[in-house]
């Protein structure tokens, strides 16, 4: 499998995310540029990484989800090249309208890191398909705007059409419906706030992200 | 302001220079300096930028050993770490502008010590603080705690550089003046490091990052006065922080740092424009001359004054090699900063600044620099305080003690703090303050070795004894590095003290210094960056003196490291080094019998070397699962730390014959360390130290889920946990 993170001026988690796809996938992992128009061909999945990109100024993810990049990135994603936004990937997801929904500023108004418990909720998708039955992860967590917003008539379509994979046990930032995790319709561009890339090494925040990746690498 | 305006005995005193140093001013001139220059030579001699109290006392620490690279002078010190790889690392104050404006004063603080380290060609790595506030019940300590914290995450989670660990403490010393120090580390070439001396004639200078706008004008010369109770008018001289630049400022730098274009670096800290141009010129020898006009500007109608001794955030000046300045300018409009070509470098050995069409200032370097004044400033020693023997304090319900001392402002969980910073950024934290240890730990990236980091003082040894409490910051630190299975390397150092000018304060400084420096030398741990902090006073009084030490080590193979979790069912819990029950100066002393008294526990330099090193053996040979540095709060708080840490209970036995019962649970007596090792690992460890002269006592049992002894301690494990989360929570929310 070929992957991809796309770098954001600040979007500081890309070297989490190529650690994790590099270690995962055995191949190396490219970097692309913000200014870039294409992504190439023959990437077979693309990490839009955490991090505050542009400093989360105006609001969070909307001027990176204005990137050239994003323009093909929306298209490829589209035609059902698989996706994965992490913290702030997922906020620019949403600001780019391939997810719907929206983050707001966490319920305590403060910024959170933790190690963070999750529930699995749908796993039966091309993103957790390799935790065969097992029930709960923990993946670190670490953000200032991860409250999860949709209105109501979303929020119920999501979780009837098995497209919110993962939920909060505990909810650290006041998400609706404890909604950690969520997918579009055709099931092949996920979000999230938690961060499974950081959690595929023993030495640092744990192992239960690697069947995450497992579960893209497999399902190809 | 005018560079017309004739400079009167009230303008020169304004700038806060002595009539004798406005003297030398006159006279290396030749002339009246106009208000350019005397602004200029203002903060250049100012405390803050000159040592003027300090210097002399610096000068007396160890500063090389066969790892250091760099010792102090240049932005941060250079250590070798082998491999050809270099860690780079300094800690600064910034505590005049957090007391101020807690949030902007702490968040710069965090960027200006990461432009120190990546000025260097480092890519910063980690981020450590060490924090004081006053007594938990003052009025101003809860906005303070919540400003510092919000601050030093909200710039360093924005930069994407974790906060891996540090420290706080609270006490009433602190009510009028909080401590914010922030330490950075930061991961070179040994062969890439890049330093500030100018070179050449007629090489281009260049300004990066930042527009310079009327933000921080005389911040250094803030930092070197003692505040009064119309210090909050002094806001608008605290800086505003932008980590979205800053992040764009280290990629740029060490992409540009990547290719041969760079001949000198420095970053804008205090007093900007002006310290920046004048050390690069200063080190190498040369002339600078600036045109002012280019300068890339926030507001409209700056004047030159203004330029130069503004300190906006998240600027760099540099000179650049002759032919290489479009590579440079590409590489910064790829990170889309401002930068501009200001100036050259000259043979002239002045400082020319144009503006306007006009010669604005036209001044010597080297009188800046080097006829800076350099004071020896009178000092009394503090008196000695008598030892208080511990049988004179009573310990009558140890589970009241424990529950007392575990939610204690300085005992209690950091959690409320820690969760608010990304420990985690760069995939290579592998172990923080999460874990509660002595020392965090982050991995080099890409390979299976690490630095382990630590930041430690206890200001109240200091302030009893500044000698013993000098050797005891830093053998502390040698010692929590030890715990996590470091070889400690070295130290940089953050002193911070009141008005150098009053003898005793001054004794403080010196006492504490000259203590320093033994345990550095009897330990083979230089000094290799610092930064000090005077006149920390508010209407007269003065904080315990506070010398925070960084340390920092190297554990060689990540195979064998460890933290203070890890015990198991059946592991026996053992002492390492002696408990004669010293009470004075301790925490318990001060907050359960609530006396601050006693002489502080003197520490024993080569019995630290000894028992430290014993201890980085067994670790190194697989025999111990836990390791603990017994300080704060003695021999039972630190147990149950360990307890904590891994979930697990404990059975302790007070051997027969010991030392007094509140000297034994409580006392602090230094070079001591608590393992949790494996039944059959007791006796070789016992005999082995045996024969070492090393004192190793057998004192209890991990297992269960109560906290038990033979004196009536019966708690258990989720009382005791509660009650140490819950303090923290509770003032926050109170």
């Amino acid at each position: 499998m070929k992957t991809a993170v796309i770098q954001f001026p600040a979007a500081n988690c890309d070297r989490d995310a190529i650690t994790a796809l590099e270690k995962i996938t055995g191949r190396e992992s490219t970097l692309i540029w913000h200014r870039e128009t294409e992504i190439p061909e023959d990437i077979d999945f693309v990490v839009v990484p955490g991090g505050f990109s542009y400093g989360d100024y105006l609001r969070c993810g909307a001027m990176a989800a204005r990137s050239p990049i994003v323009n093909d990135l929306v298209k490829k994603a589209n035609g059902g090249l698989p996706v994965a936004g992490f913290c702030n990937g997922f906020q620019i997801l949403c600001e780019a309208g391939l997810l719907p929904g929206a983050l707001l500023r966490n319920k305590n108004l403060k910024f959170v890191c933790k190690p963070q418990k999750l529930k699995i909720t749908n796993g039966n998708t091309r993103f957790t398909s390799a935790y065969g039955g097992q029930q709960e992860v923990v993946y670190p967590v670490a953000h200032h705007d991860g409250n999860y917003y949709a209105d109501d008539a979303t929020l119920s379509k999501l979780e009837k059409s098995g497209r919110v994979l993962f939920k909060y046990v505990d909810n650290p930032n006041g998400s609706a419906r404890d909604i950690a995790g969520i997918c579009n319709e055709d099931g092949n561009v996920f979000g999230m706030m938690p961060h499974p890339e950081r959690a595929v090494d023993p030495l640092h925040g744990g192992t239960d992200g690697i069947n995450f990746f497992k579960s893209i690498l497999e399902s190809r | 302001m005018s560079q017309d305006i004739e400079i009167t005995k009230d303008i020169v005193a304004e700038h806060g220079l002595s009539k004798d140093e406005y003297k030398i001013i006159l006279d290396r001139l030749g002339r009246t300096p106009n208000m350019n220059e005397l602004g200029i030579f203002s903060v250049m001699w100012s405390e803050h930028c000159s040592y003027k109290s300090s210097r002399r006392h610096l000068g007396k620490f160890l500063t090389t050993g066969e790892r250091v690279i760099q010792g102090p002078g240049e932005n941060a010190g250079v250590i070798d770490i082998d491999d050809g790889d270099a860690i780079i690392f300094k800690m600064e104050s910034h505590n005049h502008p957090s007391y101020i404006e807690p949030y902007q004063g702490a968040a710069t603080g965090v960027g200006g010590i990461m432009r120190d380290v990546f000025t260097m060609g480092a890519r910063p790595i980690a981020l450590m603080n060490a924090l004081r506030f006053g007594e938990p019940s003052h009025p101003k300590t809860k906005s303070l705690v919540d400003g510092v914290v919000a601050g030093i995450g909200g710039y360093g989670n924005c930069v994407g550089v974790p906060t891996v660990g540090g420290e706080t403490n609270f006490h009433k010393g602190y009510n009028g003046n909080i401590l914010v120090n922030a330490m950075c580390v930061g991961l070179a070439s040994t062969d890439n490091v890049f330093y500030s001396a100018a070179k050449g004639v007629g090489n281009p200078i260049f300004y990066v990052g930042s527009k310079t706008g009327r933000d921080g004008i005389h911040g250094a010369t803030m930092a070197s006065a003692e505040f009064d109770d119309d210090s909050d008018e002094k806001r608008p001289t605290v800086q505003v922080g932008d980590p979205f630049t800053e992040k764009l400022l280290i990629e740029a730098c060490l992409e540009l740092m990547a290719t041969d274009a760079i001949i000198a670096i420095q970053d804008m800290g205090a007093a900007g424009l002006t310290s920046s141009s004048v050390e690069m010129a200063d080190k190498g020898g040369v002339g600078i001359e600036l045109n002012l006009d280019h300068v890339p500007q926030r507001e409209d109608g700056m004047t030159p004054y203004e330029m130069m001794l503004s300190e906006s955030q998240e600027r760099m000046l540099m000179v650049i090699q002759p032919g290489k300045e479009q590579l440079a300018f590409d590489i910064f409009e790829k990170w889309e900063l401002d930068v501009a070509h200001i100036g050259e470098t000259t043979d002239t050995g002045r400082l020319t600044l144009h503006h306007g069409g006009k010669i604005v200032c036209d001044i010597p370097v080297a009188p800046l620099a080097d006829d800076a004044p350099n004071y020896d400033r009178p000092h009394k020693p503090t008196p000695k305080r008598d030892v208080l023997d511990a049988a004179h304090i009573a310990l009558t319900d140890v589970n009241a003690g424990l529950l007392a001392m575990m939610g204690s402002p300085d005992i209690a969980s950091r959690r409320w703090i820690w969760e608010q910073y990304d420990r985690h950024v760069m995939a290579d934290t592998v172990d923080s303050s999460q874990s509660g240890g002595d020392a965090a730990i982050v991995r080099i990236h890409g390979k299976n070795k690490a630095v382990a980091i630590t930041t430690d003082v206890t200001p109240r040894y200091c302030y009893a004894d500044p000698y013993e409490g000098g050797k005891q910051c830093v053998v502390e630190t040698w010692r929590n590095l030890t715990c996590v299975g470091a070889d400690p390397i070295a130290i940089t150092d953050c002193l911070n003290f009141g008005n150098p000018e009053r003898p005793d304060i001054m004794g403080q400084f010196v006492g504490c210094i000259e203590g320093m420096n033994e345990a550095c030398n009897a330990l083979n741990y230089p000094v290799v960056s610092g930064n000090v902090s005077l006149y920390n006073e508010t209407n007269g009084v003065a904080i315990p003196p506070t010398p925070a030490v960084g340390g920092v080590g190297l554990i060689p193979d990540l195979d064998f490291h460890t933290n203070l979790a890890g015990a198991k069912d059946g592991d026996v819990l053992l002492m390492i080094g002696e408990n004669t029950g010293w009470i004075g100066s301790s925490l318990y002393l001060r907050e359960v019998a609530h006396r601050e008294e006693g002489a502080p526990p003197p520490v024993n330099l080569k019995m630290e070397k000894l028992h430290g090193d014993y201890v980085r053996r067994l670790i190194r040979n697989r025999r111990v699962n836990a390791v603990h540095d017994c300080s704060d709060g003695g021999l039972l708080v630190t147990a149950t730390e360990m307890a904590l840490a891994a979930d697990i209970g404990f059975d302790l036995q007070r051997p027969a014959g010991s030392c007094a019962i509140s000297g034994w649970y409580f006392g602090e007596d230094q070079a001591r360390y608590l393992l949790a090792v494996d039944e059959n690992s007791v006796n070789p460890i016992l005999s082995t130290a045996e024969g070492l002269g090393i004192p190793a006592t057998k004192i209890g049992t991990f297992g269960g889920k109560r906290l038990t002894s033979n004196d009536g301690l019966s708690l258990d494990i989720g009382k005791v946990r509660s009650t140490y989360e819950a303090w923290f929570p509770k003032l926050m929310e109170s």
